[in-house]
């Protein structure tokens, strides 16, 4: 098959390397040839983070450019505008609604933009999610990347099972219901 | 068995399998994981050094005792390693030797995008690219092999995308390896001139001979596609070729210093364009033309600047790009900034305030260069905020230097600012250093350092002071601050400005995202004492933000009140401070930005 390539967007701090981490061991199960790229140091202190995630028979390129993303997975609705230019035609947008200012909108020197969702709707297939309340109701606000990658889940032909063993390999036996709870809401999600 | 792997975690696991027993770094983004992952290895001793020349000498030092040994640094940190290493190629190795250096095209996290192939050309030093993790793991272990039969340290280039990227790695056992005694050898290690003169010659024969072995290596490897373009290329912008033109022939560098002559020529004769792709210089560009073989392209179409990607190759060969539909509304950038809590945001509000001249440092006190505190005039390199604050002083004299200070961090003063105060001292300045104490290395992700009591392993160790190392220095004015406590950090900066004599003031509070540091309850606002003026903005805290008293309910303010606090408060007071209490950590400095007592601790809102 030919490369599939995924981006996960969002704010540092927000957990995308533990999705991306995640989505890895998922394809990796799978049999396929998996990149994963991501950059570290700058972009955890609240910056604008990104991951990509390419996986297929054989991968070459770690990186995902304009218009080649077959899937968006984003944390953040303002990061969704700035990364919509990376989907490619006929590509999926699965956000999260939740809002993260930016430093130049705190403090006054931009504006954080209006009406996003309706606007992304119109250039794309959008799927947008209040993730940040489903992962309150499965028990924590920090289980909002297992509530996402619940959303992508069910758009990948992948088994239930396998999403819910890698969940088991990645996170910490005390949060493992909760994360369960968290995937299943998110996979459930309209 | 195939193991996802960061390219860094492979560089490790290579070092593992290769029988490497010796690791000393300096952390740098994107090669700090590196020594991280190897000091996992029971097999291997693993250290972090204070900085890159120490680290560097004490693997020749490991080497010449006959342990195959490794250092790991970003590409600025190679410039710190640069004097022991190019003495290191003259005087060879006992066990193998391999300096992994990792650039950082795009400058993800650095402060210059320098090219360290040139490093390689200019010390004499054999170096390899790989493309991926899997070459990461295998590069490693054909690079001990190189060091031993070669008499050489080995380089090994890295670069962001390849030390962070993750990809199957085919795991091997460890290759055991004893130590190779050591045998005195005077004028093979002693560097003295009339042994050097003669290593030289020794050095000249080597890459003669390594020339030759481009030319037979499997490190290098010619795929012969359609013949319409031929790529010549090497590391990361391999990955991009395959992906942008998956039929074309491609010439594949693996040995990257020194380059093959004849196999670069045969395959020129075979294609019809040839086409050299390579990130930041055109090394492979320049050596093709030296050797009179033809190149079509090259620096011409890819320029000299940041990152390449397989769109970008594309498009300078003519090809067309993927269609996309791009946001039609300016979307707000996103920098990094301060996190809530972080003990660096009281001091840089301060100076701020003070509108001092402030000769910064590197690590993540550079973010008070940033809006809204803005706070940072200079940033060089690691240490350099001392030498430049004495320079600074020296020529503009007593009023400059009582309106300017150095501004560097625990694990920076430690790797190169503590010959800055030594010179401090001893060239009579008058200079003001801030060392911002926090406890840790906190911008390559917490690392340990010499003041931390702490070595890479967690084990107790001497907890070096900085004020000792001050005073030690020659510094009589060394006083300590909490930047948490923003009024005396302001008289102790004041008082030792005006001093005239060298001072250091080490402000010190421990990063507040190490695991010790509790976080306190999140503050709240009284929205009737609120006045809406703004002070507490003035600290750049991502967790206060102004919102429409009209009541967006998503809490967003208004255009219109957006535009008025944008044009100078217009509509003053209209919008209040409100915080999220999802990223507030407590810390209590907008308490004491705000006049008006807005700002609530939890008790307190109880308690009404």
């Amino acid at each position: 098959m030919s490369t599939t390539s995924i981006m996960i967007v969002g704010v540092g701090g927000q957990g995308t390397l533990l999705a991306s981490k995640l989505l890895g061991n998922v394809l990796l199960g799978q049999g396929y040839d998996v990149k994963l790229s991501e950059v570290h140091g700058m972009s955890q202190r609240g910056g604008s983070v990104v991951t990509y995630v390419r996986y297929g028979d054989k991968v070459y390129s770690p990186i995902v450019d304009q218009g080649e993303a077959d899937i968006i997975l984003s944390f953040e609705i303002l990061e969704s505008a700035r990364w919509i230019s990376y989907l490619r035609e006929g590509g999926m947008l699965l956000t999260n609604t939740q809002k993260t200012w930016p430093m130049p909108v705190i403090t006054g020197a931009a504006a954080y933009p209006e009406n996003i969702v309706e606007k992304l709707s119109a250039m794309a297939d959008v799927t947008a999610v209040d993730a940040l309340a489903l992962a309150e109701q499965a028990g924590s606000a920090k289980a909002v990347n297992v509530v996402l990658i619940g959303v992508l889940s069910r758009r990948m032909d992948i088994p239930e099972e396998a999403w819910l063993k890698a969940i088991e390999e990645t996170v910490p036996a005390k949060f493992l219901e909760m994360n369960k709870k968290a995937f299943e809401l998110g996979r459930n999600a309209r | 068995m195939k193991k996802l792997m960061l390219g860094n975690q492979a560089v490790a696991r290579g070092l593992y399998e290769a029988g490497c027993r010796f690791v000393s770094s300096y952390p740098g983004t994107p090669s700090t994981e590196i020594t991280e992952q190897a000091a996992l290895y029971d097999e291997i001793y693993a250290e972090w050094a204070p900085n890159e020349k120490v680290a560097a000498e004490s693997a020749v030092g490991a080497s010449l005792a006959g342990a195959r040994s490794f250092c790991a640094m970003k590409h600025v940190g190679f410039n710190v390693a640069a004097d022991p290493l190019f003495t290191a190629s003259y005087i060879g190795v006992n066990a193998g030797m391999v300096v992994c250096v990792a650039d950082d095209p795009g400058m993800h996290s650095s402060q210059n995008e320098q090219d360290s192939r040139h490093y390689a050309i200019a010390a004499k030093l054999p170096m390899l690219e790989p493309s991926d993790s899997g070459e990461c793991a295998a590069f490693v272990g054909e690079a001990y092999k190189i060091s031993e039969a070669y008499d050489t340290p080995v380089v090994l280039r890295t670069c962001t995308r390849v030390a962070h990227s993750q990809s199957l790695v085919e795991l091997h056992e460890r290759d055991e390896k004893a130590l190779k005694p050591y045998e005195r050898n005077p004028q093979k290690y002693v560097a003295a001139p009339a042994n050097a003169v003669k290593r030289h010659i020794e050095v000249e024969k080597r890459m003669l001979a390594l020339s030759e072995l481009a030319e037979t290596t499997g490190l290098n490897r010619e795929e012969m596609g359609d013949t319409a373009i031929g790529f010549v290329t090497s590391g990361t912008c391999y990955l991009y070729v395959k992906e942008a033109f998956p039929n074309a022939s491609v010439f594949k560098l693996g040995l990257v210093n020194p380059l093959p002559v004849k196999r670069l020529r045969d395959f020129a004769d075979k294609v019809d364009r040839l086409i050299v792709v390579e990130e930041l210089d055109g090394i492979i560009e320049r050596h093709l033309r030296m050797n009179g073989i033809r190149v079509d392209g090259g620096k011409d179409l890819f320029g000299l600047l940041g990152e390449l990607s397989q769109n970008k190759i594309r498009a300078a060969m003519g090809e067309a790009l993927p269609k996309f539909a791009a946001y039609d509304e300016a979307v707000p950038g996103r920098p990094p900034v301060m996190c809530p809590g972080c003990p660096h945001r009281g001091l840089f509000t301060v100076l701020s305030k003070l509108k001092l001249t402030v000769l910064g440092d590197i690590g993540c006190y550079t973010l008070g260069s940033g809006a809204p505190l803005n706070a940072v005039d200079s940033v060089l390199c690691m240490g350099a905020s001392i030498g430049m604050a004495h320079g600074y002083t020296k020529m503009l004299g007593e009023e400059a230097a009582h309106k300017s200070v150095a501004v560097i961090g625990d694990s920076t003063f430690m790797h190169s600012g503590i010959t800055g105060v030594v010179n401090l001292a001893y060239n009579k300045s008058i200079a003001t250093v801030l060392v911002l104490d926090n406890s840790i290395t906190g911008m390559t992700g917490h690392q340990q350092n010499p003041t931390t009591g702490l070595t890479l392993q967690n084990e107790p160790t001497y907890p070096i002071r900085i004020e000792d190392v001050c005073r030690a220095a020659g510094i009589e004015r060394v006083r300590v601050v909490d930047p948490q406590d923003m009024a005396a950090t302001e008289a102790a900066i004041k008082e030792e400005l005006s001093a005239d004599a060298p001072s250091v003031i080490i402000v010190r509070r421990p990063c507040q995202l190490l695991k010790y540091v509790k976080a306190k309850p999140p503050l709240a606002i009284d929205k009737d004492k609120c006045k809406g003026c703004r002070s507490c903005m003035k600290i750049g805290c991502p967790a206060i933000r102004f919102t429409d008293e009209g009541g967006d309910p998503e809490g967003m303010p208004s255009r219109e009140a957006t535009a008025a606090s944008h044009s100078g408060g217009l509509r003053r007071g209209a919008s209040k401070a409100s915080i999220d209490p999802t990223i507030c950590v407590g810390c209590g400095l907008c308490e004491q930005m705000c006049k008006f007592g807005a700002f609530i601790k939890p008790e307190e809102k109880e308690a009404r």
